[in-house]
């Protein structure tokens, strides 16, 4: 009974492909970028309806929620998370997470306040901004894989440190008079679209992620790394470097997304973006990203965006008493968590059950059953 | 079974989602709307010629905040009350967090659900005013209350002159400690536009103790946990501290479970802005001698009131136009396109069990 209870947590991270391994056909041999992809598509098609059936109940509910200002309302609320979510897909998916992500935004979002109210010209204040998120990403990075600490207390650690930072930095002061030609970028759409800048800069983002994730080598290896880093070790993998790399990208994405929210709101103040990195992490786990690595897809990620940004959405046009919204962020993070794995708990509950019927006739009780394979 | 498990995440992602919304569905009748059918009398004297049956939206900073529950509720007599009474139907929404960036979103849903009128109290004005200019575009009425937009609103009702709040604040605060000693201010939010207005005054008023000095302004958030942390914090940093003002309902009922013990009772005072109903056990144990506050009901109905007016077409606002607003009387519109409500009623021993809000 042990080893079976061990063996279903060692195969925790690997549910679907386990699953699909069991099946008659093709094995798993693709084992390259776009093989893994082949499990997280069941995922997505998930999500796919998903999404549908929000569209669908939403507009049911709400005769504004399929409407181009709508749909720009919604993207502008959900840019700055959506960007955020694209780093972290790939941190979680090689086995880390960062939690600090909205302190980086608002540490960011305090330098580029406290620069502006000082005068400087806003290419340079760009320039440090995105030397702070770079530096951000770089000591979470470091941290955890030169130090050797879990990314989970680093990242909480950083969450307050960053913050803190961001408090000394603007004190009360609010910042608000940023140029009209930055502040119309953040509350007006791409000409000619009902696309709002952010969310623009996030589909040219998840395109170069897709690529990067899924048809580099480097992107592989960030799925090997989150199977077994040992492993990943021990066939020559730059495992260090890779995930520090990766901790600097989400750092430096923070950063972009702090800029994007500063701007959107004409706004500089210390507590900007709290509570953001919940929403984030919920989004990421919601796109199929498994939370303990080695499987997820930008596409994923993207679905899953939509869906988030469209529930939000509905749940404020149909008068959804505000204060339940938490239930909803923090049911689809317990679901997405939970639903992999429920079913990994079904094949585990019907082969004992199977196992426990072939015994009751011939076996002694106290034997173990070989397992089937 | 087994095309059951490679379908459970699709079966069971849909499911979730489905119930989601269907709970949304169910909790819209059960969330603040108050329709006009019910009391078809009250309607206020200039309404004869106004369009009724109007969308108003209540957009206080966030909800689940008791100080504006008070002043939006129906049952309280607040905003809901008056708007019903003008033969309007309102509806309270909001973000769940005091920020911008939780109310933005709730304005604009707002918007998009074609509201005649907005009423809203503002959590940063930089931040709201695209949105809020926005509406205005759209023929929106946009009235503000207990804080305000002054760039994108058409009018704004002020709960209490902002001189005098901060100046009787310090002044309450003086006469407990005697003119003299170190003082903190445990605030709401760092960017909260009347904190800091109050703030000012206080600063001003305190030139005239000299032996007063202000050591500190901690931020609480409104948000109970951290204003109870930034209170200790200010009390382990200054252990001479003789005095905390705290201008916010959320902050001086944080401050005074700090205070509420043999350590400091009695030996450090506490005044600012608070609801009698949760500071009642403070003031009757002795922790708070004196607190003030206006009647947060009759602020939401005042701006129900001016809203449905100024939404329904019977009032033009412009600086010396009057209207009456129901149970309240009658108020004139002040320069700055400003009402006032009145002065702040003080609450001691000797009167807080005379109110109940």
């Amino acid at each position: 009974m042990d080893s079976d209870l061990n063996a279903m947590a060692g195969n925790a991270a690997m549910t679907p492909e386990h699953i699909a391994g069991e099946e008659p056909g093709p094995g798993p041999g693709a084992s390259g970028g776009w093989g893994r992809l082949r499990p997280a598509m069941r995922w997505e098609s998930g999500l796919v309806v998903v999404v549908i059936v929000i569209a669908i109940m939403g507009s049911a509910l709400s005769p504004e929620f399929l409407t181009a200002n709508n749909f720009f309302n919604l993207g502008l609320n959900t840019g700055e998370i959506a960007i955020m979510a694209l780093p972290m897909a790939l941190i979680i998916i090689s086995g880390e997470i960062d939690l600090s992500v909205e302190s980086t935004l608002g540490m960011s979002s305090a330098v580029l306040g406290v620069l502006w109210a000082d005068h400087w010209p806003m290419l340079a204040i760009f320039a440090v901004v995105a030397v702070v998120g770079v530096l951000a990403g770089a000591v979470n990075g470091l941290l955890v894989t030169r130090v050797g600490l879990p990314s989970l207390a680093v990242t909480i650690g950083t969450l307050a440190l960053y913050r803190g930072i961001a408090l000394i930095l603007l004190g009360p002061r609010t910042v608000a008079n940023f140029p009209a030609f930055y502040t119309n970028a953040g509350t007006t759409a791409i000409p000619h679209t009902d696309l709002p800048w952010s969310i623009g800069i996030f589909i040219v983002l998840a395109v170069i992620f897709a690529i990067v994730l899924h048809a580099t080598p480097f992107g592989r290896s960030i799925y090997a790394m989150g199977d077994n880093a040992e492993a990943a070790t021990f066939a020559g993998l730059r495992v260090k470097r890779v995930k520090t790399s990766l901790f600097v990208i989400s750092g430096l994405a923070s950063a972009l997304a702090g800029v994007l929210y500063t701007f959107r709101l004409n706004t500089a103040v210390q507590d900007n973006g709290t509570g953001l990195s919940l929403d984030v992490v919920a989004i990421v786990l919601l796109a199929g990203v498994s939370i303990f690595g080695g499987k997820g897809s930008i596409g994923g990620v993207f679905l899953a965006v939509l869906a988030f940004a469209g529930l939000q959405n509905a749940l404020l046009l149909t008068n959804f008493n505000q204060e339940a919204t938490g239930l909803v962020t923090g049911g689809l993070l317990l679901i997405s968590v939970f639903v992999p794995n429920a079913a990994m708990f079904v094949r585990y509950l019907r082969q004992a059950a199977r196992r426990a019927t072939r015994r009751l006739p011939s076996e002694p009780a106290l034997s173990m059953p070989r397992r089937d394979t | 079974m087994r095309a059951f498990l490679r379908r459970a995440p699709l079966a069971a992602s849909t499911l979730v989602v489905a119930s989601a919304l269907a709970v949304a569905a169910c909790s819209s009748s059960g969330s603040a709307t108050s329709s006009s059918s019910s009391s078809p009398s009250g309607s206020g004297s200039g309404s004869a010629t106004a369009k009724t049956g109007l969308k108003v939206f209540v957009i206080p900073k966030n909800l689940g905040n008791p100080y504006f529950t008070t002043a939006d509720s129906k049952g309280t007599g607040g905003a809901l009350a008056a708007i019903s009474a003008a033969g309007d139907t309102g509806t309270e929404t909001s973000g769940t967090a005091a920020t911008s960036a939780s109310q933005i979103p709730a304005i604009q849903a707002a918007i998009t659900k074609g509201a005649n009128a907005l009423i809203v109290s503002a959590t940063d004005p930089t931040a709201l005013c695209p949105t809020l200019n926005g509406a205005m575009k759209r023929k929106i009425t946009v009235v503000t209350y207990d804080s305000d937009a002054p760039t994108c609103r058409s009018l704004f009702i002020n709960q209490a002159s902002t001189s005098a709040i901060g100046t009787s604040e310090v002044d309450l605060l003086a006469k407990e400690i005697g003119d003299s000693g170190e003082i903190g201010i445990v605030s709401a939010a760092a960017s909260a536009t009347n904190q800091n207005a109050w703030i000012g005054y206080m600063k001003q008023e305190l030139t005239k103790y000299p032996k007063m000095k202000l050591v500190a302004t901690v931020y609480g958030n409104d948000d109970p946990a951290t204003a109870t942390q930034v209170t200790q914090g200010l009390l382990e940093q200054y252990p001479n501290i003789k005095g905390i003002i705290s201008p916010t309902t959320v902050g001086i009922l944080a401050a005074a479970g700090v205070l509420d013990t043999a350590k400091y009772r009695g030996k450090v005072q506490l005044t600012g802005l608070g609801t009698p109903d949760s500071m009642k056990k403070y003031v009757s144990d002795g922790t708070v001698k004196a607190f003030e506050l206006w009647n947060p009901a009759n602020l939401g109905y005042l701006a129900g009131y001016a809203a449905a007016d100024i939404a329904g077409g019977s009032l033009k606002v412009a600086q010396g136009a009057t209207f009456k607003a129901g149970k309240l009387g009658t108020f004139t519109i002040g320069a700055d396109n400003t009402v006032l409500l009145g002065p702040p009623t003080v609450f001691t021993t000797a009167n807080i069990n005379n109110f109940n809000f």
